[in-house]
């Protein structure tokens, strides 16, 4: 069978402004949206330019904005989508060229709420017990892949581009909550600035944009609670 | 000749933003936002009509009469709508603030949100809406 790919095209060198191009590709039902993209440029323009690494859903580069909703291209199948596919770069971030956004502001965020263990000296050559219990409470939010998907998805974020998003407040939660941690403090100080948590609207499209399943809304709802009684 | 090679900057426009294709939770978002400008601007002409009570009472009565024709009837239905909507959606963002875990039935506690608006609204309604009837009997 064939499908109408659609995709938002950007040229910086000769382009005003973005333009949407067609192809009619030929797809087999099981073939996921990177499969087509990737036959789209191999047979019809070797200039679609997108990201792609793994390519099986772990490392989040190619999250991309899918009939109008934000999704791995790879984990995504052509028999969830119906015979028109239109395909766009993530949403409220700079476009570099095509489907190539800059992330360069979103791993600053990322960056900026302290994502690694911050723990007083290392205990010998034991290891950092926890107990099975201590670990489920930050279970979910160790899922995030950094793809983007969830802060771009994000209403709040597109009309406030300073807002840390939900994919930086959640690698926050996975440390926040770690009983062997010993910074939550600090991250909480930095998420209660007006452009942290309180930013969240509850729109729940981050939760729906996430490849990987993880409540993103309860994760922030989580921290906002934490800020609150800090 | 390259124009230039900097990254475009992204489009901030209503069309981008209807582009995306929420779910349940972004129209919940979207129409509590509606609902509060609606009651806000009912806010303020609310303020000019009770200034009148006191800076120009006859044309607070004129006001009232405008309140209670068919048209106003109307826009008190929809003021009503508009008012009841926000506070029900809004406890259901409080109820999650307060319940965390809830946000996993966020479209059930929508539901109950749009089942006590028409079960309680639809009544409001009648009894609001009722005396256009009559003059028109």
């Amino acid at each position: 069978m064939d499908v109408e790919l659609r995709i938002q095209r950007f040229d910086p060198e000769t382009d005003q402004a973005p333009h949407w191009q067609s192809f009619t590709v030929p797809v087999e039902p099981m073939d996921r949206v990177l499969d087509v993209l990737t036959r789209a440029k191999e047979q019809f323009d070797g200039s679609i330019t997108f990201r792609r690494s793994c390519a099986h859903g772990v490392c989040g580069s190619d999250a991309l904005m899918i009939n109008g909703r934000n999704r791995l291209a790879c984990k995504l199948r052509v028999e969830q989508l119906g015979r028109t596919i239109t395909v766009a770069p993530l949403p409220g971030l700079p476009v570099v060229k095509d489907l190539v956004v800059d992330m360069e502001g979103f791993f600053g965020k990322y960056r900026s709420v302290m994502p690694f263990l911050v723990a007083a000296e290392p205990e010998g050559s034991g290891e950092r017990l926890q107990s099975a219990e201590q670990r489920e409470v930050y279970d979910d939010t160790t899922k995030c892949i950094l793809c983007a998907a969830c802060t771009t998805s994000c209403p709040s974020f597109w009309a406030e581009p300073e807002y840390v998003g939900p994919a930086a407040i959640v690698n926050a939660h996975r440390f926040i909550f770690d009983s062997r941690d010993e910074a939550a403090h600090e991250r909480l100080e930095i998420l209660a600035d007006e452009d942290g948590v309180w930013r969240c609207r509850t729109t729940f499209n981050c939760v729906e944009a996430c490849p990987r399943g993880i409540n993103i809304t309860k994760a922030i709802l989580e921290v906002s609670a934490a800020v609150g009684a800090r | 000749m390259a124009r230039s090679t900097a990254p475009l900057p992204p489009r901030r426009t209503l069309k981008d933003y209807l582009a995306y294709r929420g779910g349940e939770g972004m129209v919940a978002w979207a129409f509590h936002r509606i609902s509060g400008v609606a009651v806000w601007a009912f806010v303020l002409l609310h303020v000019l009509d009770i200034y009148f009570v006191g800076g120009n009472p006859q044309a607070y009565n004129e006001l009232l009469k405008i309140y209670a024709s068919p048209a106003g009837r109307m826009m008190e239905t929809l003021l009503g709508a508009a008012l009841f909507y926000h506070a029900l959606n809004g406890m259901r963002i409080v109820v999650m603030d307060f319940w965390p875990a809830l946000t996993a039935y966020h479209r059930t506690l929508w539901r109950i949100v749009w089942v006590l608006f028409f079960a309680i609204g639809i009544p409001g309604a009648y009894i609001i809406l009722k005396p256009i009837w009559e003059v028109v009997r």
